[in-house]
């Protein structure tokens, strides 16, 4: 099946410039989703490749699996020397990498357009025919334990998110952590590395995004060659996920570690995401997002704590629309000197009220979509960026044309969908306040 | 008026790309230079602008004072107050980064080719007449005091302070550019005034823009942000010699895993050696094929998540520095086999077969840096810092092809330099002291 979209041209009109990146996309027999952008401005290319597989569609019990795979990967295969891959990426001056999230794992190269057909070839190859060996997976262990020492064990903010994902989600595997728990990352094996690779990499459960100076035939001709002849996987699960149940009571916790530089309160809710076909919840999130905490200088908590008062030396709000599951929003204050994580959160929580109470401010909303529209201009300079949009959208429950839809549905967000927003998530009942601290006696 | 402008064209035609890089100079009617490549697909523009010089420029018992003026540019110039400027700012989407290290200050500006004209007016009353009111300055000298605090409990920045102000004792190398609790808390308004003449200035300053704009246009631009500056600065910082003995110095801290920053002295980017060099350290510990060091202790090994060595060579000094981390039980082994590696590679070099597999990385990757209209203003901005002619970018893949094995090796012969490498690490090291 062949479609093509000129690209945004209808969200454009309304909302950007008219520069069309154009955007086909089509399937394979096998099941395998292919997207090509075009960007002729420069000769490279952007190979990606996708699995709907990330840290949380993990078997209980193996944390950290989906990641570590990632890691082995770059072994070797029936045909390839383990770091054959990546050798013979930078010996075409292309760079690769991959990464893992909650929901997805994906592999890239960048190179001049004309090795796409080299790196497809690799790519397809370590979808079937990795062989990892004992060796592999000790060392490979180690230096994953080592990445988790370096991201997180070394970094009390880090540990300090664990704990609140954990406690934020409390059926659903968001709350565990991407790289892993320790413990459980100890005990990873081969025979697990090896499963969570049979069941999910296969064609039907990946996309294909390649993004750059190519055209959409040529490329659909290599996918053919390269991802074609591997047969779908026929036992590929439905992603199961575990709901979450009504969350009915507020969860507090203070996380002490001498490492802690500064004290700060920071509280998480349980926010709906972008869903196919209905993403305006997720675009009034956003907004609210930017106008609690976005900008320090214009935003309601960046003008009443930082400016009004000095109750706050940095405040802020964040939202992420991006998840297959149900995400989260959350808004933190960093007390000034002499003023104390008590008297910070009641502050906090007096703006919220107030954010709830009171009309939006239509000016700061006008900015913010200002803001949002002129950021679609700027993205178009950087196809990676607008490739992974694709990648996460298609790996996250999102259609193409959800992705396309989105930045007009962001023009049109209304005041009165915020406050319906607002007053849907910020539900303490369903959040998790943190105090970060050096020391018990900063809790207080 | 029309401004009268020079232009020069280059263009890059990097093999195997067919990669298009035209830029041109730009000469404006106050005599400033800049340079430009026309990129009218988006209808935006990035502005980068450079001052040489920088946070070590900062007077004697004033550390911190460049670091503090130059976060409060955005807070408040001309008839605005911080908000007002920030407010007009985002009511124009346009986004200003001011950023300051120990050789430079960075401007990096994008704004949209629809409101360019009022953009650019709000970036040059920043510039030109920041307020410093005392109220901005208390509220951010709060939030650097946050910064220092951060330092004293961040295991990497521990370690640099370490290593460093061993290296370079009382020259600015030797400290952060924070500043000190109390060199900040004594910092005043005549401080920041002061601090912006010194560093905000004309003939110091190195500009490039890519975008939706024209030689003439930006010409005009040019002088609108930077004619008005000062003309001449203070006298640059005075050059340091890297004074840090061989060894090892352990910093106790509670952490599972250790930090670990090491290095000797290095070499000048005018040297005529550095491509020699810059191959070398691809080689040794450089990002591109996998490297010597990256083999020997992750792949090998699994001692570490990652290890990077770089030649870093400073406006007044110049290092090669290399860094990982490591369990506490673990790292005392790395350390040695970084040791190790470092004299196999001075003793025995290179082979051939690395030299083309670097050679052929670097030349390929070259061109795919000119990717985006932010990313090619920073190279052509660097290029000026470094005092490279606009023709660089075409012949600077044979700069990397003409080196010989035989170069290559009589520069690590000497560069590197084993028995002078000196360790920092912080955390519980099992058997180093």
């Amino acid at each position: 099946m062949f479609r093509t979209f000129a690209l945004t041209l209808a969200a454009m009109a309304a909302v950007g410039p008219a520069v069309a990146q154009e955007v086909t996309t089509f399937d394979l027999d096998n099941g395998m989703d292919v997207v090509v952008i075009e960007d002729h401005r420069a000769p490279v290319v952007v190979h990606m490749l996708w699995y709907r597989a990330g840290s949380a569609d993990e078997p209980p019990g193996q944390s950290g699996v989906a990641h570590f795979l990632e890691h082995l990967l770059f072994k070797a295969t029936d045909t390839m020397a383990a770091g054959e891959l990546s050798q013979v990426v930078a010996a075409n001056g292309g760079s690769d990498n991959a990464f893992t999230s909650y929901d997805y794992t994906a592999y890239y190269q960048r190179v001049a357009a004309d090795r796409l057909d080299l790196m497809m070839r690799m790519e397809a190859d370590r979808m079937n025919n990795l062989r990892l060996t004992p060796e592999d997976i000790d060392t490979e262990r180690r230096v994953i334990l080592e990445e988790r020492n370096q991201r997180t064990e070394n970094d009390p903010n880090a540990l300090a998110r664990e704990q609140i994902r954990a406690a934020l989600y409390m059926n659903h595997r968001y709350g565990v952590p991407i790289i892993g728990w320790k413990h459980e990352m100890e005990d990873l094996s081969q025979e697990d590395a090896r499963d969570f690779y049979d069941l999910y990499y296969s064609p039907n459960n990946a996309i294909l995004v390649v993004a750059g100076d190519v055209e959409p035939e040529a490329v659909l001709a290599l996918a053919r060659e390269h991802y074609g002849p591997i047969p779908a996987e026929p036992d590929l699960p439905e992603r199961f996920r575990p709901k979450e149940p009504p969350q009915l009571a507020e969860r507090r916790l203070t996380f002490v570690d001498p490492r802690v530089s500064q004290a700060y309160v920071t509280r998480s809710y349980l926010a709906p995401e972008r869903d196919a076909g209905a993403q305006d919840e997720a675009a009034a999130l956003v907004y609210l997002a930017e106008l609690l905490g976005g900008s320090s200088f214009t935003s309601a908590l960046g003008k009443a704590l930082q400016f009004d008062t000095q109750t706050a030396v940095f405040s802020g709000a964040g939202y992420d629309p991006m998840s297959l599951d149900t995400s989260s929003f959350y808004v933190s204050v960093a007390p000034a000197a002499g003023v104390s994580l008590s008297e910070a959160e009641a502050a906090m929580d007096q703006v919220i009220a107030d954010f709830i109470a009171n009309p939006i401010d239509e000016a700061q909303m006008e900015r913010v979509r200002t803001q949002l529209r002129a950021s679609e201009t700027y993205a178009l300079d950087n196809v990676e960026g607008i490739a992974n949009r694709y990648g996460a959208a298609l790996t996250q429950g999102l259609t193409v044309e959800d992705v396309q839809a989105w930045p007009a549905i962001l023009q049109a967000v209304t005041a009165d969908q915020i406050k319906a927003v607002a007053a849907r998530v910020l539900d303490r009942r369903q959040s998790v306040t943190a105090w970060v601290v050096a020391t018990e006696a900063e809790a207080k | 008026m029309l401004s009268r402008f020079i232009v020069a064209l280059f263009i890059l035609f990097a093999a195997p790309l067919r990669a298009e890089v035209a830029i041109q100079e730009v000469t404006s009617e106050q005599g400033i230079g800049a340079w430009l490549v026309e990129e009218h697909s988006i209808p935006f523009v990035a502005l980068e602008i450079h001052f040489e010089g920088g946070s070590a420029l900062d007077a004697p018992g004033k550390r911190g004072a460049i670091n503090l003026m130059t976060a409060l540019i955005e807070e408040g110039s001309g008839d605005m107050d911080a908000q007002t400027f920030q407010t007009a700012r985002e009511s124009l989407a346009a986004s200003f980064s001011f950023r300051v290290y120990d050789d430079g200050m960075s401007v990096s500006a994008r704004f949209l080719t629809e409101n360019r004209d009022a953009a650019v007016a709000l970036l040059r009353q920043a510039l030109i007449s920041p307020r410093f009111d005392q109220d901005a300055i208390d509220r951010v000298r709060g939030q650097v005091l946050t910064a220092i605090a951060a330092e004293e409990k961040n295991p990497n920045r521990i370690a640099g302070r370490a290593f460093y102000s061993a290296a370079f004792g009382d020259h600015p190398y030797g400290s952060s550019q924070n500043g000190t609790v109390e060199s900040v808390n004594a910092l005043t308004r005549d401080d920041m005034v002061a601090a912006h003449a010194a560093t905000l200035v004309r003939s110091r300053a190195k500009v490039s823009a890519v975008g939706d704009i024209s030689a003439a246009e930006l010409s005009l631009i040019v002088d609108q942000l930077l004619g008005d500056l000062p003309a001449e600065g203070p006298d640059l910082p005075a050059r340091v010699e890297f004074g840090l003995e061989a060894g090892v110095t352990v910093v106790g801290y509670d952490i599972p895993q250790s930090v670990v920053l090491f290095g000797h002295s290095g070499m000048t980017r005018d040297d005529p050696d550095f491509f020699a060099a810059y191959i070398l350290n691809t080689i040794l510990g450089g990002v591109g094929p996998r490297s010597v060091l990256m083999e020997e202790l992750r792949e090998k090994r699994g001692l570490t998540y990652g290890i990077y060595t770089y030649l870093v060579p400073r406006d007044h000094t110049e290092m090669v520095l290399g860094s990982f981390a490591s369990s506490n039980d673990r790292v005392a082994e790395a350390v040695s086999l970084a040791r190790s590696e470092w004299e196999r590679i001075a003793t025995d070099g290179v082979t051939q077969e690395q030299l083309d597999e670097a050679k052929t990385y670097l030349t390929g990757e070259y061109p795919l840096r000119f990717d985006g209209n932010a990313d090619i203003a920073g190279i052509m901005v660097g290029m000026q810092v470094q005092g490279l002619p606009t023709d660089y970018v075409v012949n600077r893949n044979d700069y990397i092809n003409a080196v010989t094995l035989d170069e290559i090796n009589r520069v690590a012969a000497y560069l590197l330099k084993p028995d002078e490498l000196h360790f920092t690490v912080v955390g519980r090291p099992v058997g180093l002291e």
